[in-house]
């Protein structure tokens, strides 16, 4: 792969957006994004899970294709996030319990983020170096959190319109996240010619 | 212990809980992550409702034979031990049958690991009921995503290739909507199907709610 760490960034923020174009981490985006002072730590979290998952992976990868043990990548990256996300939920509940009390129960939830698990068997399979996985479990990080932000100022907004009530619910904010994936498409080809 | 099925409830009721009442794609709209990503085509769609109709067969077979011996502690970390093998087999197994398929769905195949009805069913069912409901109730649940799948599946693939299971509907004059196959397609057709749904559901209410010499209106879904 000879990808520039640059053209990863921003492929990955924008082009190629984990949520909007990859149809990753759907539930947390759908289920926490309905205020804005919820979203930002809950990126911030998840991102945080990101790279350690991702650091962890690139290590058990090395491991696990050097013992020749191929078939058990995909249980040991789960078990590594699931680590990851206890780790984070402790820090949380000792230094901000009211966060820890305002994500609830999407905070465990990460574990089942599949964006998470999809930054590490991605980085797997394009075959990313150390530096290239770690700028692309950053960026993947940064690409969620900003859909998370746009959708739930979005949302917000929404809450002070009439909607039809049929719409209302998740149907409304599926065809907002159309929406939004439509405007992300703008950015299709981004820092991936170079 | 739970009494097998007759205290509660039947076999059928079991059977059509996950195609309908609770259907995991309309209904509880849970893993909707490969719901979207795959549903490009109906092909990729039912390959995929298959694969995690059977890692969901599985897992939690496995699951509600173990229910009483998994520490309450360590269980959701066991079930995602139990998930992963099985969707480990189901990659292998896969690639082995369809290249093409395999290639066509990608990671999504391993990301059936942390997709929410699997867990959802284990902790949920599974781990409560004997093996037969279970395998009962994770069939129904299966069927259910699958058509799910499959509905999403034949839109897209209708309306932006203009075909079904890769046979051409219409003329070659036909231009198909491509943003359908693209990923904001995949968020548009799920909220009209959502849409629809509630839509079917606020009339069923209205009807039986309202009065029978008030005429529901047609636009009675209007106002807020």
């Amino acid at each position: 792969m000879s990808e520039t760490l640059g053209q990863i960034f921003i492929s990955t923020l924008l082009a190629n957006n984990l949520v909007l174009a990859m149809f990753l981490g759907l539930c947390p985006f759908l289920g926490v994004s309905a205020r804005l002072n919820t979203a930002l730590p809950m990126g911030a979290a998840t991102t945080f899970v990101m790279v350690v998952a991702s650091l962890c992976a690139f290590a058990l990868n090395w491991l696990v294709t050097a013992f020749n043990l191929e078939f058990l990548r995909l249980i040991s990256y789960i078990v590594i996030i699931a680590s990851a996300v206890q780790l984070v939920e402790m820090v949380l509940k000792k230094y901000s319990p009211v966060l820890f009390r305002a994500l609830g129960i999407y905070l465990p939830l990460i574990t089942t983020n599949c964006a998470v698990l999809g930054i590490a068997l991605f980085q797997t399979a394009r075959e990313y170096s150390f530096t290239q996985s770690l700028t692309f479990a950053v960026a993947g990080g940064a690409g969620f959190t900003l859909a998370l932000l746009l959708m739930a100022g979005l949302r917000e907004r929404l809450r002070l319109a009439i909607v039809p009530n049929v719409v209302q619910g998740t149907a409304l904010s599926l065809m907002l996240a159309g929406l939004l994936s439509l405007a992300f498409m703008g950015f299709a080809g981004l820092g991936s010619g170079g | 212990m739970a009494m097998p099925g007759k205290t509660q409830r039947s076999n059928l009721e079991e059977l059509l809980e996950g195609i309908w009442k609770q259907n995991p794609v309309f209904v509880m709209v849970l893993g909707m992550c490969p719901v979207l990503a795959v549903s490009v085509s109906a092909v990729n769609a039912l390959s995929m409702g298959l694969a995690t109709t059977f890692v969901l067969l599985g897992s939690t077979l496995l699951v509600s034979l173990l229910r009483n011996v998994i520490p309450k502690e360590v269980r959701i970390a066991t079930y995602i031990l139990i998930i992963a093998t099985f969707v480990t087999v189901v990659d292998y197994l896969i690639q082995a049958i369809s290249l093409a398929v395999y290639d066509a769905l990608g990671a999504f195949i391993q990301l059936i690991v942390v997709n929410c009805i699997i867990l959802g069913r284990a902790e949920a069912h599974a781990s409560k009921n004997p093996p037969l409901t279970t395998v009962l109730n994770a069939l129904g649940m299966g069927a259910g995503f699958t058509i799910g799948l499959l509905a999403l599946g034949s839109v897209r693939e209708i309306l932006g290739a203009g075909k079904l299971f890769g046979n051409a509907l219409f003329g070659p004059e036909f231009q198909p909507w491509v943003v359908m196959v693209l990923p904001p397609g995949g968020f548009f057709v799920l909220g009209a199907w959502l849409l629809l749904f509630n839509w079917l559901n606020s009339r069923k209410t209205k009807a039986t709610t309202l009065p029978p010499t008030s005429l529901p209106s047609a636009e009675g879904h209007a106002h807020v």
